[in-house]
């Protein structure tokens, strides 16, 4: 799944305000927090669900691109 | 730079939001422009009004028509807005109190009229804004800045109170089941009718510290494990539900809408003339 995505996962670091909700619900955890933002911690393991980005309260992580690009 | 949603929907120079850190609202205000933007409406022809409180906010960062107006009236001035311009999509956010406390009677009234506006309640069970009162959803011997030693009164359940007086579409979802609120607000959306989605949502700094919720995920967590599809809900027994709450889609019926009644009225009138 992941190979088959062209999307890329983007972090807005000055959005975001370290609550750590995308690092508890990453089903195959991919982020972590550091210095009270969210980093990418292993993106090979990312499968671009997009759970971060649906559940981030301040907009600060997203998937970007399409599948079809 | 920002997701095209975002950039799409919201006025890209008033973001960041004020809301607190793992505050629900952002999911909530993010959940509404992905179901105004999956049914395709027209920007010009959406018009969202908010009344006053954390929620209310939302119309600053919306980038459609908007109405920011004053505490509890969200709803009235809706119905001004959808009747002087009926072709409009008029959405509604409002808090909990700001909606079921001091906009109460036009809640319901709105609801019995069946006027076709979208009622988005962004309900985190307490005042944020002033500093965590209790509101009419904050659970009996729960705890706010105006309950010290726990709130006696008993929560209203937005969802039966407008269900039982008239509204033709009534759900509830929450902030940890996204996917599932997305679709509720489009459902919301495509009713034509008095629509309301109650939106449970978190408030880590005053409802959370006050009751030791502990953080937003904890808060997050929590509704995973206490909130019940209608559904699911049906087939399990009594005891099970002790202490869960219902989300999903609780009506969805046709009835005569307001301003469509209001038209035939003036039609019927000046053919007479």
């Amino acid at each position: 799944m992941a190979q088959k995505s062209n999307k890329k996962l983007v972090i807005v670091e000055n959005w975001c305000k370290g609550c750590g909700i995308c690092v508890a619900f990453c089903p195959t955890k991919v982020l972590d927090l550091h210095n009270e933002k969210v980093v990418i911690k292993d993106i090979d393991k990312c499968i671009k669900c997009g759970l971060c980005e649906l559940r981030c309260p301040d907009y600060a992580i997203y998937l970007e691109g399409s599948d079809n690009e | 730079m920002s997701s095209q949603l975002i950039q799409n929907n919201f006025r890209m120079d008033r973001l960041p939001h004020i809301w607190c850190p793992g505050c629900g609202h952002g999911i909530v205000m993010r959940s509404l422009a992905q179901a105004i933007e999956n049914q395709g409406y027209d920007k010009k022809k959406v018009c969202v009004v908010s009344g006053i409180g954390c929620s209310s906010r939302a119309s600053g960062y919306m980038d459609f028509n908007t109405l920011h107006t004053t505490h509890g009236r969200a709803l009235a001035f809706a119905t001004g807005v959808k009747l002087a311009n009926p072709e409009l999509k008029v959405i509604v956010v409002t808090g909990d109190g700001d909606c079921s406390a001091i906009g109460g009677n036009h809640l319901i009234h709105t609801a019995r009229r069946n006027i076709d506006i979208t009622t988005i309640v962004f309900n985190n069970n307490i005042y944020g804004m002033t500093g965590g009162q209790y509101s009419p959803t904050t659970p009996t011997s729960e705890y706010g800045t105006t309950a010290p030693f726990g709130n006696i009164d008993k929560a209203f359940d937005i969802c039966k109170l407008v269900d039982a007086a008239g509204a033709t579409y009534v759900a509830r979802g929450t902030v940890y089941h996204t996917v599932q609120l997305i679709k509720l607000i489009e459902n919301a959306l495509i009713n034509n009718g008095f629509s309301l989605v109650d939106a449970i949502s978190t408030c880590p700094t005053y409802y959370g510290r006050k009751n030791k919720k502990g953080s937003a995920v904890n808060m997050l967590n929590s509704l995973k494990e206490n909130a019940v599809d209608i559904k699911a809900a049906e087939k399990l027994p009594k005891e099970k539900l002790e202490g869960k709450f219902l989300i999903g889609e609780f009506k969805n019926t046709n009835e005569p809408e307001y301003t469509e009644e209001y038209m035939k009225i003036i039609k019927k009138y000046q053919k007479e003339r």
